[in-house]
């Protein structure tokens, strides 16, 4: 599945063990390349999918959802999975990102967070901690950083987790957890930057991440416990849960198969269209 | 016989429901309507009105004169009465004021009459009924227009109503004395009606259309609207998105994933859209978007009218690309142009416009039915493509294959950013310069596909009015009357972009030795300044309108003749 490639990304970049980690994961799901869609916005998260052997629609900054929902709508026998940074779709695409919350279309989105904005050069993204001083942010940073696990267990979206790039092993299960979900599914992925975030380093992760047991991702009042959780002690895994009909099951023709296979009658439409009179005349 | 009404009152008081029944009367009778309506950006209250206009022949436009006023509240007497002909008639609700009107005019105590037989809801049958006494029709039509629209809600409201359109009906034939129109009622057959908004819809689900993802936003919503209704019979995905940003990337995933696909708004929403507009361009995705100009800038009259975004669309978003852009003139035209945006739009895998206006969009035309031999539908969408497939492969004629992810073997990449063949993120300045050659080189097939301007009108004219998209009722109604004094005709361009620059020429010979008058409904003459740049051809007048009101035809036509005794 591997294609033989350049990327763009610093030596020692969490991407790395992100892709590593997504590799396994569609190993394990046994899929082929050309039954995953991968679709991106912009930075350098959001070249994944180039790096990756699938079908690939790398569109503008924070629009990967809109693009992904319409996807798996018009084809939902595709695997289609988002994958966008912090300032992506955190930022830009951030209303995209709670009506996507609201649709619940059977998509994966993982977000490589490294909590810094590293294409554009080291300025604060929208999950980067309060005071941050950068070469855009001479007060420090003036807002609070958001919380993205908080807001989708206040959303009721279907699926939220959290995975550190650190452990590709576990990071691949999350994801696969992900992909089997019915509905959308944010995975939030801890990442460091290893060339402007000098807070957020390996070390500082490691230290503080730990993996939830004994919880259950049901208990929607325990899912905000866990998803407020930061500082000392970060959680990963499934924080969240919620069984809800996606996107697709709302369309009652989609019951027949994909819309894209359902092919196009013109002779049957003008008959149906044009037997009968239109419009207030008819 | 040439009619006009004018129906007026506040919003929320019934006058599009007076006005759609009194269309479907009309054309029950078999003759020929035009209507436009006007109308405030509130819910209650102001001042709307609903205006129709019958003959037995075809007619196009609306007049700013008017035979007859029914006023719903007396506030619209004032309003409008400027406007009703020497020997028209104003009808009015005698039940709201004791005061009298005077000469030429009609009370009628709508609501108490309405109260009497059973509750003021069929105030409107009773004002529709006097109505159509007082213009002296048989009142048979109507109550078959009744008869079908409150059948579904049980027989003692049905007769409700057929009473109240009864009563109204007697009294103003007993009562109006000094009614005198001249009205014919041909035996023809009944006819059709076609607006523009619905017409677009229509347009699209012949088209095949399977996804259509919009923001709401007046005047374009009726497509929307329209497209809902029609989506689970045609297997239609209607979305409203949270804004018109992701409306119009659902678009671009949707046709993307293997469906032709569409979105709509107004000018505000479509400056939204242009950033994806780009992708759709950068990414070769096949789109469709119509456009339902208003008067701008910014939010300006939201439920009016304006041809001053031609430009806008025309230039909108980053980087060089190609786009159709087509501005149909009536809703007919905007029923094959929408068809052939699809068409143009997968064909070379381009964006395409439909950009119509308010006016457009909330008129009704009588029209002759489809010409289905007019549709066009190919699919070229390609079902089987194996490893060796490139989104983007470099070709003859600019054109790549379009392959369905996920239902080829191949693989379906592309990127916003320069991508090469297979769709792959490149910074070589070789591939790029290559890749802008191949996405412009679909520009010289694409003009040879537009259709040139139409002329119509006498054969060696002194005027000759030049329009594009929403004035071709206007224009045709215009040079008919003024062709009655000074030889006049008329050139109106529906296709508009990739520019017919040919066509066009040759279309403006008939400009020697007659002068052309740019009619348009913005300030700056947007068109006039396109002719300029395409063509090298200039208009030495121009009639503008941004009052964010539509051109009447009569109030045109003096313009014209005015203009014609100046030189």
């Amino acid at each position: 599945m591997q294609d033989p490639y350049n990327p763009a990304w610093c030596p020692g970049c969490g991407n790395f063990q992100i892709r590593e980690a997504l590799l396994m994961a569609m190993e394990k799901k046994g899929l082929r390349p050309n039954q995953i869609a991968i679709v991106s916005g912009i930075g350098q998260g959001a070249k994944m999918p180039h790096y990756i052997s699938c079908n690939t629609f790398n569109g503008l900054h924070g629009r990967s959802l809109p693009v992904a929902t319409a996807l798996k709508a018009v084809n939902h026998k595709l695997v289609v999975i988002a994958e966008a940074g912090d300032g992506d779709i955190y930022g830009e695409g951030g209303n995209h990102l709670i009506h996507a919350m609201r649709r619940n279309p059977d998509i994966s989105l993982f977000v490589h967070n490294n909590q810094i904005y590293g294409l554009t050069k080291g300025q604060a993204s929208p999950t980067s901690v309060r005071d941050l001083k950068t070469k855009t942010q001479p007060f420090g940073l003036l807002s609070e950083p958001l919380n993205p696990l908080l807001l989708g267990v206040a959303m009721n979206a279907s699926f939220v987790g959290r995975g550190f790039s650190g452990d590709v092993e576990r990071l691949s299960e999350l994801m696969v957890q992900a992909m089997d979900h019915k509905g959308f599914a944010l995975l939030d992925i801890l990442q460091p930057c290893v060339t402007f975030n000098r807070v957020n380093t390996f070390a500082w992760y490691k230290k503080r991440v730990y993996y939830l047991e004994d919880h259950d991702p049901f208990d929607r009042r325990s899912a905000f416990e866990r998803a407020m959780e930061w500082g000392e002690r970060i959680p990963l895994g499934v924080i969240y849960k919620a069984k809800r009909p996606t996107f697709e099951e709302g369309i009652p023709f989609l019951l027949k198969g994909p819309l894209v296979e359902q092919g196009f009658d013109l002779e049957r439409v003008k008959e149906a269209l044009l037997g009968k009179k239109e419009g207030p005349g008819g | 016989m040439d009619l006009s009404f004018r129906i007026a009152g506040e919003a929320g008081q019934g006058i599009q429901t007076i006005g759609e029944l009194l269309v479907k009367t009309f054309s029950k009778m078999g003759l020929f309507v035009f209507s436009h309506q006007d109308y405030m950006s509130r819910i209650r209250g102001g001042n709307n009105f609903y205006q129709i206009r019958i003959s037995e022949r075809p007619i196009h436009s609306s007049q700013r004169s008017i035979d007859l006023l029914l006023a719903l509240n007396m506030e619209s007497i004032p309003l409008h009465r400027a406007h009703v002909k020497p020997k028209g008639m104003v009808l009015w609700d005698s039940s709201r004021s004791e005061e009298g009107q005077g000469e030429g005019s009609l009370g009628i105590p709508i609501l108490r009459m309405a109260r009497e037989l059973g509750g003021e809801i069929l105030g409107n049958i009773v004002a529709t009924g006097a109505l159509l006494g007082m213009l002296g029709f048989e009142l048979e039509p109507f109550l078959e227009v009744v008869k079908g629209s409150f059948s579904e809600k049980g027989k003692e409201i049905a007769e409700k109503n057929e009473r109240a359109a009864y009563a109204g009906y007697e009294y103003a034939r007993r009562e109006c004395l000094t009614c005198s129109f001249e009205v014919c009622s041909p035996k023809g057959e009944e006819k059709r009606l076609l607006g523009g908004n619905e017409a677009i819809g229509m347009g699209a689900v012949l088209s095949g259309v399977r996804f259509y993802s919009a923001y709401p936003m007046t005047p374009s919503t009726g497509i929307l609207n329209y497209l809902a209704s029609k989506a689970e019979e045609f297997g239609i995905i209607v979305e409203q998105a949270e804004d018109e940003i992701a409306a119009i990337n659902m678009v671009i995933g949707a046709s993307y994933g293997g469906v032709r696909a569409m979105t709509g708004s107004s000018g505000g929403g479509f400056a939204l859209m242009v950033e994806g507009l780009s992708l759709s361009a950068a990414t070769e995705t096949p789109i469709v978007i119509a456009e339902v100009q208003r008067p701008g800038p910014a939010t300006g009259l939201p439920t009016r009218t304006e041809q001053a975004d031609l430009l806008f669309v025309l230039f909108a978003a980053h980087g060089e690309f190609p786009r159709v852009l087509f501005a149909p003139g009536s809703p007919e035209q905007a029923l094959y142009l929408t068809n052939k945006a699809f068409h143009m739009s997968e064909r070379y895998q381009v964006p395409a416009f439909i950009l119509s206006d308010q006016y457009l969009a909330d008129s009704l035309w009588t029209w002759p039915g489809i010409d289905e031999g007019k549709i066009l539908y190919r699919d070229y969408r390609i079902r089987e493509a194996d490893g060796t497939y490139k989104r983007h492969r470099f070709t003859q004629d600019g054109v790549s294959p379009l392959a369905i992810p996920g239902i080829v073997e191949g693989l379906v990449v592309t990127d916003s950013d320069e991508h090469d063949e297979e769709g792959h993120i490149t910074e070589s300045a070789e591939i790029r310069k290559r890749m802008v050659e191949k996405r412009l080189m679909k520009l010289l097939h694409m003009r040879e596909e537009m259709e040139g301007p139409t002329y119509l009108g006498h054969r060696s004219p002194k005027i000759v009015l030049v329009g594009w998209g929403s004035t071709l009722g206007v224009l045709m109604d215009t040079v008919e009357t003024v062709n009655k004094k000074i030889p006049c005709g008329m050139l109106h361009f529906s296709e508009i972009w990739p520019f017919p620059v040919s066509k066009a020429q040759k279309a403006f010979e008939v400009l020697k030795g007659a002068i052309g008058i740019g009619v348009e409904n913005n300030a700056t003459g947007q068109f006039a300044w396109l002719l300029r740049a395409e063509a090298q051809i200039e208009l030495p007048w121009k009639i503008s309108k941004y009052d964010g009101r539509p051109f009447y035809s009569d109030e045109l036509s003096e313009e014209v003749l005015a203009y014609a005794r100046s030189i």
